[in-house]
């Protein structure tokens, strides 16, 4: 589904990434976890198509055995990937169904199927209710979900969560975790960015542990359950 | 009393069809678009060369002239503009100035800087009577036909896909890119379509103002006060505050004549002093 080789990122001088290489299988949850500043975000913005403004990128990244380096952050939606950003990305200027609306559906079959906008209602009432209040007027665990159903919506095959989870309440997370499993169950795949190692061992199948822009560990779910002490402990939580 | 407001009403149509202009693209391309004024002085003199050298008549250069400059302004983005935009915005702002001057030369060389006589349409040669006092027709026609264009524009912002996507690329380019959005396809035309309206309101000028190179130059420094009034960026904020400075400087005039060029810019520091981001305008800076 997704390949990435000796993918390099720069700010201006300083080295944000170093030859990252990784793979997500079709219908995997991948986490990748890693310190504060170790380049995670920096990761999922160069797999869209986003790092250009703050500096080089070098390596390749294709999505379904198509080279998308080349391609601009549209095009790479268009192909199926849906981005969830970590400061979530709700428009203040937009109201919570154009929110939901703005993002086109993925063109070209094949993926799991978009959601309409009567499933996302049906599952989140609580968007209904408040379809025509500004996005930014929710609270922040109806925005993840805002920002979730904004993917689920177009049809996005492979989605490049960052931090999902980031200072929502138990209860919210649990729901988080269970929409991944339903997606998945419906051929989404998922690459997600979490700090919560908790979390991230009760959804994924595979976790890349990354570190000062290099991948330094590849863990399945039984490895991390059993060294989530010193994963915890490595992340200094 | 009355009809001093009903002046500055008037007059706040064109601040509020340049703001407007402006604001739009400063939104969607963050340019400070300083040619804006050249573009309101050459849809002047473009309703001017059609009478004078084609026989057009205004009704016909209303349409056909802020379409064309439109045009023109969307080339000039497509060639210019946007090499520029992802260097330092001074660049983008070095390059409309010149451009500024250079249009205003031209037409200078062309015409001199007399003023050019531009008849009313005889449509509107009249007067009409508003109950408490009679008003020159072509002005009431200029202020419902400006008010009614804010209002057009502001239902397609608001009600349409289109508008939809113009409010989101404004507020988060980048993010409206990722979520599959060819921002760079609508960057064009809505500079074009910016760029139309000064050329919209410089055709409702010919028949009221002097036209002459200079008039966009000597209106436009308002229009920036207008916009920082509003609120950079702020569409509804633009076009409010355009109707409301010209109230107030045609009261203004009224009250203190003494301080009549000045009032604009009293009304700015004294809104910026209470609300840094402008009437309308956001805290945070744009990204
Ligand atoms: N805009 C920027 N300009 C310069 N350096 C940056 C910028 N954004 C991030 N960096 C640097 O790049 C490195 C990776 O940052 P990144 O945001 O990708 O980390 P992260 O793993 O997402 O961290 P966090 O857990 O805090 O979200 C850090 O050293 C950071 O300081
Ligand atoms: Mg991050």
């Amino acid at each position: 589904m997704l390949r990435v080789d000796g993918l390099s990122a720069w700010y201006g001088e300083a080295q944000a990434l170093r030859e990252v290489s990784m793979r997500v299988d079709e219908g995997e949850i991948v986490t990748l976890v890693g310190r504060n500043g170790a380049g995670k975000t920096t990761l999922l913005r160069c797999l869209m198509g986003l790092h250009g403004t703050y500096g080089r990128t070098m390596g390749t990244i294709s999505v379904s055995g198509v080279d998308v380096t080349g391609l601009p952050p549209h095009a790479r939606a268009r192909r199926g990937l849906g981005y969830v950003p970590d400061d979530r990305g709700i428009y203040a200027t937009l109201s919570v169904e154009e929110n939901l609306m703005l993002a086109p559906v993925v063109k070209s079959g094949g993926g799991p199927e978009p959601w309409p906008l009567e499933r996302v209602y049906e599952t989140f009432p609580h968007l209904r209710e408040r379809r025509r209040s500004p996005g930014t007027t929710l609270s922040g665990g109806e925005q993840q979900m805002l920002v979730l159903a904004r993917v689920l919506r177009t049809g996005a095959r492979l989605l490049l969560c960052d931090e999902p989870t980031e200072g929502l309440s138990p209860l919210f997370v649990q729901r988080i975790g269970e929409i991944l499993r339903e997606v998945r169950e419906a051929g989404t795949t998922v690459l997600l960015v979490e700090q919560n190692v908790h979390f991230a061992a009760s959804v994924a199948d595979r976790h890349y542990l990354l570190a000062e822009g290099r991948i330094v560990e590849s863990l399945d779910r039984d490895q991390v359950r059993e060294r989530e002490h010193q994963l915890l402990e490595y992340l200094g939580i | 009393m009355l009809q001093q407001a009903f002046n500055g009403l008037v007059g706040g149509s064109f601040y509020a069809l340049l703001a407007l202009g402006l604001a739009v693209i400063f939104g969607m391309l963050g340019v400070v678009n300083l040619a804006h004024g050249a573009f309101y002085m050459l849809g002047a003199f473009g309703a001017f060369i059609a009478l004078d050298a084609f026989g057009l008549n205004f009704w016909v250069a209303l349409v056909l002239v802020p379409l064309l400059l439109g045009v023109a302004g969307a080339v000039l983005e497509r060639l210019f503009v946007r090499r520029l935009t992802p260097l330092d915005p001074l660049y983008n702002f070095l390059f409309t100035f010149g451009l500024a001057l250079i249009l205003q030369d031209l037409v200078r060389r062309e015409y001199g800087v007399n003023s050019q006589p531009y008849p009313r349409p005889p449509e509107l040669a009249g007067t009409v009577d508003l109950g408490l006092f009679t008003y020159p027709a072509y002005q009431v026609f200029v202020l419902a036909v400006s008010a009614l264009m804010c209002v057009a524009v502001w239902v397609v912002l608001t009600r349409t896909r289109v508008g939809m996507i113009v409010r989101a690329a404004t507020e988060r380019p980048e993010l409206t890119r990722a979520l599959g959005i060819d921002v760079g396809r609508w960057v064009t035309p809505v500079f074009g379509f910016g760029i139309a309206l000064a050329a919209f309101a410089g055709v409702l000028a010919a028949p009221m103002r002097a036209v002459n190179p200079l008039m966009g130059a000597d209106l436009i420094i308002t229009v920036f006060a207008v916009v920082v009034i509003g609120g950079l960026g702020s569409v509804f904020g633009s076009v409010a505050a355009g109707f409301a400075v010209g109230l107030v400087s045609a009261l203004g005039n009224l009250y203190v004549p003494a301080l009549s060029q000045i009032t604009v810019f009293i009304l700015m520091a004294a809104v910026l002093l209470w609300r840094p981001a402008g009437l309308f305008g956001r805290e945070e800076a744009y990204r």
